[in-house]
């Protein structure tokens, strides 16, 4: 498969602490992968139309402000809006347990707390995107 | 070589005048009664470089501390980081925090209010309250601080881009209660160059922002001596990724920065150094936080007074606040987190910081409880009263290893520094990405490092638990909009409009004509202009900033 997996990270909200946003970009990048780092301040609505314009595989949000269900909610509900909801989502910052049920219900693919190895969000994107692309019949 | 008996007699004496030794035993469990001062006289030894290089505590170049008497006499102030949901909450906290002990206040604000918008602005939607509080007016300031004597306490703020309208807005509340400005103490962060490179909460470019940081230099001296109007701050640096020494560097860069912009505007330098003030980070690495204490006073001093001519000792000090690490705090095992605050608080204090808050154990879930804000407090209560660190003053001086390190790191340091001037300065560097690419660096190399487990991090890549351990966590009550939203409403309904709308008035002109903005800030505070008003009209004067986003 030559294929290669597009993803972009963003940084929703006012939030300015993007060192996890940019040790993940790069890390995603290492392991051949095409990265738009979206950089600061982004709002649902300029998130969702990058990755569609970037035409991306998957949506990664890093947020650590304790916005992250307002924010999740809604890129989720404009993906869903604009026919793009095949695209995958995740995410990661300092989200507490307890919400990680609630962002799955919505959708959210998977969730990265502190202390997660690069390497495991490398292994989820390559297990979960080729599935996606198996199941449009693309692969 | 001076006598150790001499700088007893003299600055030692001199410095229990104004402040005599607390009234606890400085004596070990054995009873052994240590001397307030160590040095090479002591154990027979002969250390050439001694005065040049480490000197006495409360004398120049203060590698030993900047206050004669240190500890002995006065303990660091303990001053943790609190704010929530809103005013009244926030409120109730740091009343809270008061009563078990703590001897400062220091405030965190939301997203919003560091961004300067009002609560009820559409790009404040899921932020409010959230890790910090709300403050969009003098009406939120007023019930921030209810009960609380302002002339009691000294209160930190951090605040940046909006720095000079929040001073002005607690100024409002201490005018409004009769306080006299000349007896309030306190800091506001107000350090902008460290968000261009590391934080990233800033509103204006570069230049417009430092004017307003000197607008402050100039107007404090004159209208709240004993105000702190700057708290340069590697803390954010060093979160940010860097490593120690970059941290060290940087901000001591970020100072000399400021201190040409003021030298600019035809400053007395004299007048305004004596306000400065630090804050740094401390990690895990215990010996080399230590040093870098020591090495950031040494180099603060020599540049102060020889390169930038300062003669009043006051400008040579670098005081500073420190915080644990909050990156250094792990999800996994968070119990842990303790341990790592006392080692972490423990370097501080051996390092000679001036002031500290130390992390709460549940802060990588989330914002502390009521209980684990207590514990971080009480950690620095165990090592103040129970771990006899306090019996003399910088205990480690002396140590062979220490000292090298600590010249280790004025070294590196100092070649970063000269490396920035060569650059034309830190706004230079800023604009040509250069801090955004070492800190992807450090940070990515720390990264790899962790996960190829040459640096182990217990609990998080060795030592794992199959069952994650759960503590409970602070939420933040989903009212706090709307509650925001009312008085917000209310504030705007209930003012004087001529004089909201003149105070603006003066803020732009200030703003269009290069005065002094901070006299037109407290007008506005007084007024009940709202936060995003005022940042509002300096929007429009100076535009905002964009960073590149650089991977």
């Amino acid at each position: 498969m030559d294929r290669r997996i597009r993803v972009l990270i963003a940084k929703p909200g006012l939030d300015g602490h993007d060192r996890g946003a940019k040790v993940v970009a790069r890390a995603l990048r290492d392991a051949g992968m095409e990265v738009i780092y979206t950089g600061l301040r982004q709002t649902p609505e300029m998130i969702v139309s990058a990755a569609i314009q970037e035409d991306v595989d998957a949506i990664g949000l890093s947020i650590l402000s304790g916005a992250h269900m307002h924010y999740f909610r809604e890129v989720k509900r404009l993906l869903e809006e604009q026919g793009a909801s095949d695209i995958l989502l995740f995410g990661g910052g300092i989200i507490p347990d307890e919400d990680v049920p609630r962002l799955k219900e919505l959708g959210v693919a998977a969730v990265f707390g502190p202390g997660t190895s690069t390497q495991d969000i490398v292994d989820f994107l390559k297990r979960a995107v080729p599935e996606r692309w198996r199941a449009q019949g693309l692969a | 070589m001076r006598k150790k008996h001499d700088w007893l007699r003299e600055t030692y004496q001199k410095s229990l005048e104004k402040m005599p030794e607390r009234p606890v035993a400085h004596r070990t469990l054995s009873d052994i009664a240590p001397d307030p001062l160590y040095t090479p006289e002591d154990i027979g030894v002969l250390d050439p470089e001694y005065e040049e290089k480490r000197g006495y505590p409360g004398e120049y170049p203060y590698t030993r501390g900047v206050y004669g008497s240190m500890y002995r006499s006065k303990l660091w102030t303990m001053r943790m980081f609190a704010g929530f949901g809103t005013a009244e909450q926030t409120n109730e906290r740091f009343k809270k925090l008061l009563k078990a002990g703590q001897t400062g206040l220091s405030v965190a604000f939301d997203l919003p209010t560091l961004m300067g918008y009002d609560s009820d602005h559409p790009l404040s939607k899921g932020e409010v309250g959230k890790c910090g509080v709300a403050v969009s007016s003098l009406a939120d300031m007023e019930i921030l601080f209810e009960g609380i004597n302002l002339e009691e306490v000294t209160t930190s703020m951090t605040i940046n881009s909006p720095a000079n309208a929040i001073w002005a807005m607690y100024l409002a509340v201490a005018k409004k209660r009769g306080h006299d400005w000349k007896k309030l103490g306190g800091t506001i962060q107000n350090d902008i160059l460290k968000e261009f490179i590391a934080q990233k909460e800033f509103i204006f470019p570069p230049e417009p922002s430092v004017k307003l940081v000197i607008d402050t230099f100039e107007w404090g001296p004159k209208n709240v001596p004993k105000w702190n109007f700057i708290s340069v701050s590697g803390y954010h640096i060093r979160e940010a990724g860097s490593t120690a020494v970059q941290e060290l560097a940087w901000t001591l860069a970020d100072g000399f920065e400021y201190v040409e912009a003021a030298l600019k505007r035809g400053l007395d330098v004299d007048e305004f150094a004596p306000r400065i003030s630090f804050f740094f980070d401390v990690h895990n690495d215990f010996f080399e936080e230590i040093a870098k204490f020591r090495a950031a006073r040494r180099i603060w001093a020599k540049e102060m007074r020889h390169r930038y001519g300062a003669k009043n000792p006051q400008s040579w000090m670098l005081r500073t606040h420190a915080q644990t690490a909050g990156v250094s705090l792990t999800a996994q095992q968070p119990l842990n987190n303790i341990a790592r605050v006392a080692i972490q608080a423990l370097a501080a204090v051996l390092g000679g910081t001036n002031s500290l808050h130390t992390d709460a154990y549940d802060e990588a879930l989330a914002l502390p409880t009521e209980e684990s804000a207590t514990i971080a407090l009480r950690t620095q209560q165990i090592i103040a009263y129970e771990s006899g660190v306090t019996h003399t003053i910088d205990p480690l001086a002396g140590s062979y290893y220490v000292e090298w390190l600590t010249d280790e790191m004025e070294r590196q340091a100092m070649a970063i520094i000269e490396e920035i001037r060569r650059m034309g300065g830190v706004v230079r560097a800023i604009e040509e990405g250069y801090f955004l690419r070492e800190l992807a660096e450090a940070s990515y190399r720390y990264q790899q490092e962790v996960e190829r487990k040459e640096r182990i991090i217990v609990g998080v890549n060795a030592f794992t638990d199959e069952i994650p351990l759960k503590v409970p966590i602070q939420l933040v009550d989903p009212e706090v909009e709307r509650v925001q939203a009312e008085r917000l409403a209310r504030v705007r309904r209930e003012r004087d409009p001529k004089r909201v709308e003149e105070a603006l008035a003066g803020l732009r002109r200030a703003a269009v004509e290069g005065q002094n903005t901070m006299p037109h800030f407290v007008e506005c505070a007084l007024a009940y202009c709202t936060l995003g008003e005022m940042m509002d009209v300096l929007r429009e004067v100076y535009g905002t900033y964009q960073e590149p986003a650089y991977v």
